[in-house]
This record gives C-alpha cells, sequence and structure tokens, in this order.
C-alpha cells in the first residue's frame, strides 16, 4: 500500500489488488454524528443523501448511470465517527469514480426542492428502524450510557430535528466538513498506483483547503453507577441489552476486550461493513451456552466497534418466547461477573486468536472489503491501527484480558435496558420508557 | 427441476469448459453426488456450498415448518460427533455454518481457512449424511424457531411478503406456506418426523457441493469423494409442484398493525419459471423497473421524485415453478395510498408506453458489467455455480451470459412486462400502521 498526501491536505491510499478486473474507490470525511450539535442531529447523515443529488458538473438527472454503465455499485453511509462514499467497478471505471468523488467534495448542489425531498425520505428511513425493537432499545440503552458525549444521538437523528433542519444548515454543514483536509480517499484494485495518483491529482489537487476544524472536547465523565431503563411497548418478544463503557480502537485495552468478546460471544472481525453479514462462530462462546444452550434466549451477541474516542461493548440478547427478562438478565450477569472475577483460560485465549486469524482473513475478501478497512482506520485513527491488529492480537495474554474484564465489566459501568412487550392490541403503539431519555444507535445509515 | 444431467466420470480435469471464464471444474460420483470446483487465491480460505434438493416444498403438506426445524438441527450431533464437538470444531476454526432453506433447495455453506478445508468437509459430510437430531437439541431449536416466528409476527416486512406469498400461491402451494411454520405445528414436531424427512429427500443424488479457494481441484475431488464417495441412499421421487393459478383480478388485504411507525407495501404478481425462455427478457424488464441504480422508474418516483420511501424496489425470483415479481416498499401510513397509486401508474406506463431503448440498454450494460464484481468473492463463486447447476445452465454459464442478455429485444422487454404486469391483476398486501375499507380480509384467515 502506498500513502501520500496532496498539497492541500488529502490523504491518499493506494493498495494494488490484481485478483479480479475491478477497483473499489472510498472516500471517507472525518465526520459523523458525534460532531452534530443539539437542535442538528442527524446533519451528517442528511447530507451525505444530499451529496447523492447532483452536483455543478453532474447534473441531477445523470447522476444515476455513470458507474452503473461500468457494472458498478456505488453507495455511501454514516456512522458516529465517519462519513464515507464508495464505488466499486471494473477497473476502466476507475476515472470516472475520481471524478464522481472530487465532485461531491466540491460540488455539490443542495437545491432546496431536493432538501425537502429528501427530509421525507429520511423520516421514512427512521421509522422504519423504529418498527424493530431491537433497534428501538439500542438507542435507549446508548442514550441512557451516555450522558454527555455526543456518541449519545443517533446517527439518524431526532425527529423533531429532522423536521426542523434547514437548507441552510445542511449546506453551511456540507461546506465546513467536506474539504480535502478532513478526508481520506483510498483506491484499491486491478490498478497501476502511479498512474492513479496522477489521476487523483488531476481531479483534487485544484479543491483548495478548509479551515482548521474545531472539535467538540466532551469526555465522557465515568459512569458511577449502574443505569436501568425498560421500554414498555406493544410486541411479540422481549429483549435484553447490556451496555459498557469501552475504549477506543487505540487504547491497549481495545484488543483484550475483542478477545474478551470472542470468549463471551465469539469472533465478529473488526469490519463495519461486512462482519456482521456472518454470524460469528459461538457455540462453544460463554454466553451462547449460558444463555441460547439452556433455552433462555433465541440469540445472544456482543458487540464492539473500533471508534475514534470511547464508545461501548454491547450484550444483546433475545429472550426465548415465555421466557421471563428476570432470567435472562440474571443469566447474563452471572456469566459477566464470572468473567470479571475468573478471568479466561489459556484454552479460551488460544480460540479466540484462531477465530480473530480467521475472521481477519474472510474480512479481507473483496477489494471493497479491503478498501473499507483501510479508510475506516485511517479516519477513525489511523491506517497502522489496522495493519498493527495481527500483532496486537498475537500479543494478547490471559492477564491483559482479566485486566481488561476487570475495569470494562464492573457493575457501575453499566446500562441494563429491556424491551418488554406488551399485548398487542391492547393500547397504543406508543412506547412507555421507564428511565431516562432516548436514542438511536443505527450501525450503519446506508443511503 | 431440471439438473444438468450427469456425467458418469472420474476424471474431474477433463470436464472442465475450454472456453475462458470460470472455468470450473465438474464430476460426478458414481452415487450421483455432483462435484464443483474452482481454484482461486484471492484469499488462503475456501468457501464450501453444499446444496441439497431438498427444500421447503419437501415439508409434509401437513406439517410446513418441518424442513426448518431440520435445517436448525441437522448441525446438532452427528452419529460419531455430539453437539459440542461440533461446536468445538467450528469455534476453534473460526468457522460458521449457515444453513439456508429456500423453496428447492436446504443448503450448507461455510468458509474456512484453505488449511482446515479436509477437515470441514469431512464434518460437513457427516452432518449431511448421518445427522443425529437428539432430542434434547430439537426441544432447545424448537423454542428458538418458535420465537423466531413470533419476531417474524412483529415485523411488518415479514407479515407483508409472507402474506403477499400466500396470496399468490393458495390452496396449500409449497410457495405460498411459511417456511418456518407455525407455532402450533412446530410444537407437534418428533424427532422420527425429522429423522423420516431427512431419509426421504437426503440422498447422493440430490446433493451438488460447490467448492471454491485456495485448494486444487483435483485435490477436492479427492476429499469429497473420500467423504460422499461411499454415501448410498435411494433417489427421492421428484417433487411435485401444483400448478401456479395466475390473478385474475386485484386483491387488496391490510394488515393493521398499530404498534410500529412504518407501513410496508409488499406488491406482486406470479410470472414465468426460470427455464422460460423469455427469462433474460423479465431479467432485464424488471432490472429497469424496479433495481437499476436505486430502484429503476419505481425508485425515480417513488423515492427520488416523490420521498416518499426510503426503500423502494422490485425482485424477480424465477424458480421451478412461475416465481414471483415482488414489489416492495416502506412508507409513512399516510403515504400508504399515494405509494400504491404511484405503484400502479408506474406498471400502467410501463405496459402502455413500455422501455425506452435507452433503459433497456442501460441495464443490460449493468447486469453484464456487473459480472465480474458478482463473481469477486469465493462464496458468490460458489453460489452461482450452484446456481447453474441447480438450473442447468452448463459450466460455460458465466460465459453464455452477456449473449444471453445482448440478445434480449425491446420487443421481448415490453412483451415480459405486458404478460406479467397489470394493475387489474395486482395483489397488494400492506401490513402497519395503517387501516383501510378497501381491503378483503377474508383473503388470509
Amino acid at each position: 500500500m502506498r500513502a501520500t498526501t496532496l498539497d492541500n491536505g488529502l490523504k491518499v491510499l493506494v493498495q494494488e489488488e490484481h485478483t479480479a478486473p475491478l477497483a473499489s474507490v472510498w472516500c471517507w470525511y472525518k465526520v459523523g454524528s458525534k460532531d452534530e450539535r443539539p437542535g442538528l442531529t442527524g446533519v451528517s447523515h442528511w447530507v451525505e443523501h444530499m451529496n447523492f443529488k447532483g452536483t455543478t458538473n453532474i447534473p441531477r438527472d445523470q447522476v444515476k448511470g455513470i458507474i452503473e454503465q461500468y457494472g458498478g455499485s456505488w453507495n455511501g453511509y454514516t456512522w458516529i465517527d465517519q462519513t464515507t462514499y464508495l464505488e466499486t467497478a471494473t477497473r476502466d471505471a476507475l476515472d470516472r469514480m475520481l471524478f464522481i468523488e472530487s465532485e461531491r467534495m466540491a460540488n455539490c448542489l443542495y437545491h432546496p426542492d431536493d432538501c425537502e425531498s429528501e427530509r421525507t425520505v429520511i423520516i421514512s428511513e427512521l421509522q422504519g428502524g423504529e418498527n424493530d425493537p431491537d433497534q428501538l432499545l439500542d438507542q435507549e440503552v446508548t442514550a441512557t450510557a451516555f450522558k454527555a458525549h455526543p456518541y449519545q444521538h443517533p446517527t439518524i437523528g431526532w425527529l423533531p430535528d429532522l423536521k426542523a433542519m434547514t437548507r441552510d444548515d445542511l449546506y453551511g454543514y456540507y461546506r465546513r466538513y467536506y474539504v480535502p483536509n478532513n478526508a481520506t480517499l483510498v483506491i484499491v484494485g486491478d490498478v497501476d498506483t502511479d498512474e492513479a495518483l496522477r489521476r487523483v491529482e488531476h481531479y483534487f489537487g485544484g479543491i483548495q483547503p478548509g479551515r482548521d476544524l474545531e472539535r467538540l472536547r466532551t469526555v465522557e465523565p465515568d459512569q458511577t453507577g449502574e443505569r436501568h431503563l425498560t421500554i414498555r411497548k406493544e410486541g411479540t418478544t422481549a429483549y435484553l441489552k447490556v451496555a459498557f463503557h469501552a475504549p477506543s480502537a487505540t487504547d491497549d485495552r481495545f484488543v483484550p476486550i475483542v478477545i474478551l468478546d470472542a470468549v463471551l460471544a465469539g469472533a465478529k472481525g473488526l469490519n463495519l461493513w461486512s462482519s456482521f453479514r456472518t454470524a460469528p462462530p459461538q457455540r462453544s462462546a460463554r454466553l451462547y451456552r449460558a444463555l441460547v444452550e439452556r433455552g433462555l434466549a433465541s440469540s445472544v451477541s456482543g458487540s464492539i466497534v473500533p471508534t475514534q474516542q470511547p464508545f461501548l461493548y454491547t450484550v444483546s440478547v433475545t429472550a426465548t418466547d415465555g421466557t421471563s427478562l428476570t432470567s435472562v438478565e440474571a443469566a447474563t450477569l452471572e456469566e459477566l461477573d464470572r468473567v470479571r472475577q475468573d478471568g479466561i483460560t489459556d484454552t479460551e485465549l488460544a480460540k479466540a486468536k484462531a477465530q480473530l486469524k480467521a475472521r481477519l482473513v474472510f474480512d479481507n475478501d473483496s477489494v471493497t472489503n479491503i478498501a473499507h478497512q483501510l479508510g475506516y482506520f485511517e479516519t477513525i485513527a489511523s491506517v497502522d491501527v489496522f495493519t498493527a491488529l495481527p500483532s496486537r492480537i498475537a500479543a494478547v495474554t490471559c492477564e491483559a484480558v482479566a485486566d481488561a474484564a476487570r475495569s470494562l465489566l464492573a457493575p457501575s459501568n453499566r446500562t441494563v435496558g429491556w424491551f418488554e412487550p406488551l399485548p398487542i392490541g391492547n393500547g397504543s403503539g406508543k412506547s412507555e420508557v421507564g428511565s431516562t431519555k432516548s436514542e438511536v444507535r443505527s450501525l450503519k445509515s446506508e443511503v | 427441476m431440471n439438473p444438468t444431467p450427469p456425467i458418469q466420470t472420474s476424471d474431474f480435469v477433463l470436464q472442465t469448459s475450454t472456453r475462458r471464464g470460470l472455468n470450473p471444474a465438474r464430476a460426478v460420483l458414481d452415487n450421483g453426488v455432483v462435484l464443483l470446483a474452482k481454484h482461486t487465491t484471492t484469499t488462503p480460505a475456501v468457501s464450501i456450498n453444499l446444496a441439497i434438493r431438498a427444500g421447503s416444498a419437501c415439508d409434509p403438506p401437513d406439517a410446513p415448518g418441518t424442513t426448518w426445524l431440520l435445517s436448525r438441527v441437522i448441525d446438532r450431533g452427528t452419529a460419531k460427533r455430539s453437539a459440542a464437538d461440533i461446536a468445538e470444531a467450528l469455534d476453534s476454526r473460526g468457522i460458521t455454518i449457515t444453513i439456508a432453506v429456500t423453496r428447492q433447495l436446504f443448503s450448507l455453506v461455510c468458509t474456512c481457512l484453505a488449511e482446515d478445508f479436509e477437515a470441514v468437509l469431512a464434518l460437513l459430510g457427516e452432518i449431511v449424511i448421518t445427522p443425529s437430531l437428539p432430542d434434547r437439541e430439537i426441544e432447545t431449536r424448537k423454542g428458538e424457531v418458535i420465537t423466531a416466528i413470533r419476531q417474524d409476527d412483529d415485523n411488518p416486512a415479514v407479515r407483508a411478503s409472507e402474506s403477499l406469498m400466500a396470496l399468490l400461491y393458495p390452496d396449500g402451494h409449497p410457495y405460498g406456506r411459511r417456511t418456518k411454520g407455525s407455532i402450533e405445528v412446530v410444537e407437534t414436531l418428533t424427532r422420527d418426523r425429522l429423522l423420516h424427512l431427512h431419509d426421504q429427500r437426503f440422498a447422493p443424488t440430490e446433493l451438488s457441493a460447490a467448492i471454491v479457494g485456495d485448494v486444487n481441484p483435483s485435490h477436492v475431488h479427492d476429499v469429497a469423494a473420500g467423504v460422499f464417495g461411499r454415501w448410498q441412499n435411494a433417489a427421492p421421487p421428484p417433487i411435485t409442484l401444483p400448478p401456479v393459478r395466475h390473478a385474475t383480478r386485484r386483491q387488496r388485504l391490510v394488515i393493521p398493525m398499530m404498534n410500529k411507525a412504518q407501513a410496508d407495501i409488499a406488491y406482486g404478481f406470479t410470472t414465468i419459471t426460470r427455464r422460460d425462455p423469455d427469462y433474460y427478457a423479465f431479467w432485464l424488464m424488471n432490472n429497469a423497473f424496479g433495481q437499476y441504480s436505486i430502484g429503476g422508474r419505481l425508485g425515480d418516483s417513488i423515492r427520488e421524485r416523490q420521498g416518499m420511501a426510503y426503500y423502494v424496489s422490485s425482485s424477480l425470483d424465477a424458480n421451478v415453478a412461475e416465481g414471483p415479481l415482488v414489489i416492495r416498499a416502506g412508507v409513512s401510513p399516510a403515504n400508504v395510498d399515494r405509494a400504491v397509486a404511484s405503484i400502479d401508474e408506474e406498471i400502467t406506463r410501463l405496459i402502455t408506453e413500455g422501455l425506452t431503448p435507452k433503459e433497456l440498454d442501460e441495464s443490460r450494460r449493468y447486469l453484464i458489467g456487473s459480472i465480474p464484481r458478482a463473481l469477486e468473492t469465493n462464496a458468490a463463486i460458489a453460489s452461482f455455480l450452484q446456481i447453474a447447476e441447480f438450473f442447468g445452465l452448463g459450466l460455460d454459464y458465466d460465459v453464455r451470459l452477456p449473449d444471453l442478455l445482448g440478445a434480449v429485444t425491446l420487443d421481448q422487454a415490453n412483451a415480459a412486462a405486458r404478460r406479467a404486469l397489470h394493475p387489474e391483476r395486482a395483489t397488494i398486501v400492506i401490513a402497519g400502521p395503517y387501516a383501510d375499507v378497501e381491503s378483503d380480509n377474508r383473503l388470509i384467515g
């Protein structure tokens, strides 16, 4: 992989992969929902949507079709730390992909009619998410776990903010953050690095850098006691979530917690774009055995995602029909307390490392996935964090995992959320939240 | 089903196509097991895709969901290994077996490191041939299935899709039944019933194994022959599907789910079989109508111009029987009527004015151009090979596909639209926080 930075501050990563006649281009911006101020929640994601609606040199009605004519796909997503756009197509489309991304960086239109039309699309996306009780609970738990940090609010935004936001809000945000010195361009595929860099300079070299961005500096204060919330709403199934404040990707405790999660719920890999598409190997994992094998739950999962600032480690459980949340919570906390008290065994450590070794291979099976990983880590920290993962995993000891478990899984560091279903047809569709505030954590908001 | 005629040979290499393209190796073991292999070096990994012609269409008529429960239990013990042994074998290698049940196929799919290939294929072979189906495992998995059914009952998208299929394929047609079955049926299923189904439908003649990755095809042949070569079980009778009756009038069903925020619309028709000569015309027509870019014409109208939905698209599932073309959209309850009217308008415009030459050309270029991307990963290649095998499309299908799409004329694509689509014959299901008086709620009990 070759890394370089243009004079205007644009970071460029190019990796040649000649296994298929394809190229994948991703343009990453260091802006996500954590950068949003009160009243503008959801603006990062809405801006992402607007950046598919035509530019000075790509008329609105010609946006679709450019990449498709090369058999390509395109998309984008927004999350708490980042916004990104991608195209993957045959290698001869590289020039068009770079042209599109340079236009997106500098020349998007934000026609008022398009802003209005997209408002209802995004509200529809939000409502679709609310249809899922598990997602509803996730947003409430995340909002409850954070008192101060903007990781608290949903990537998709709060409905009142989405109803009130203006075209000027969107365009101002776009102009502030969509500058080369806040972006990373990643190219992976059947390309020649020198030629690719020449084309990057051609398309991006003339874009003026923006002024230095002032970042929010809020640090979440230490949690001092367990928080608990219950959503009571019509539904059929009970869900439990237990969330713990967890370290950022660069923290020494991060990889031991990835190992800990593998022991508890099976290794997922670390690719936000693709890891979730395959279930983790978890049948011998502690939480699976304690909950699913005992018939208390139909599913259990753990989630530790690399983030720029400290986020959450979350355990999610779906109770089997007829099982009380009290029983599910008790069994879950018992397992978590056990690993906190006793740590993990050498056998478990070896198995977790083997799982992660395999998942890192599986997560890099396409130019799209490779490009995602390079850009993702460069955006939240540094691409070096990604390339160092195998050695960091190999270096983890049982003691490191035990240390991490002791601080991570402390009762005072956890937020417990219940979704308790009410009989359908006996009340209104409105939910009743039994504690504190609420939020959405939409893991990925694809356009 | 029309599988490719078996070629009795032990010379795996000679069975490869001589044209460029994927050029997979194919062989048939003496007992009828089909092997498909492709060597790639993208990653040091191997994808294994085992497909048995034992999908939910094989469910006993009085017990829909039997195949699904079998799929949840089949990998929880074999004649030689306990569930815990299997769990350890999988987890220690970082492997997950994904077991899927479609109308026609029962599939076991996984990706492993190349160094684990032999051990993993041996394990998969045991699971397919000698599952022990322990009672304790059946009881535990029943609880999971029942919970999943309850989750589906609370999911407007699932409710709309499943109800649409029940309306399009009524009177117990296998395509109209819920794959997971009902709670009442699942509760009654026994080990004997699952074993009987396995014994009846799992046979070497019904299995094709696609293996793609960093392993030599001749080695694949040797390993697979060792795993599957001695398997004997009588070939089951062919699955007979009742004829599909195409709707002759418009039907509309509303499933009120007032605890939800958004309504899901499923709007569909029965269409054609996968082997229908017009398949490629249907494929292109559907791409232009409801897929190209963000949802084709439907996306242009309902999402881009009217801003009514986050998602709207159409999908074509031509199958052994005449499969459905389904349009799906998620909209605010206030926009349900407008969205349905817009779908009606787009269908009317399509069948009266047709696609433009530009639209057809764009979809054609997209579908042909996307072939390398669709065949980039080991898992995707394995899946493609299984589809080609199941429908008898040939080893060189990837090479011929551009010509097949290239040969479709504008008249053929427009004729496909007129043949399949008409608002007056549409079946529509709306599930969500919406209620109206037009719905014929007698359609589904």
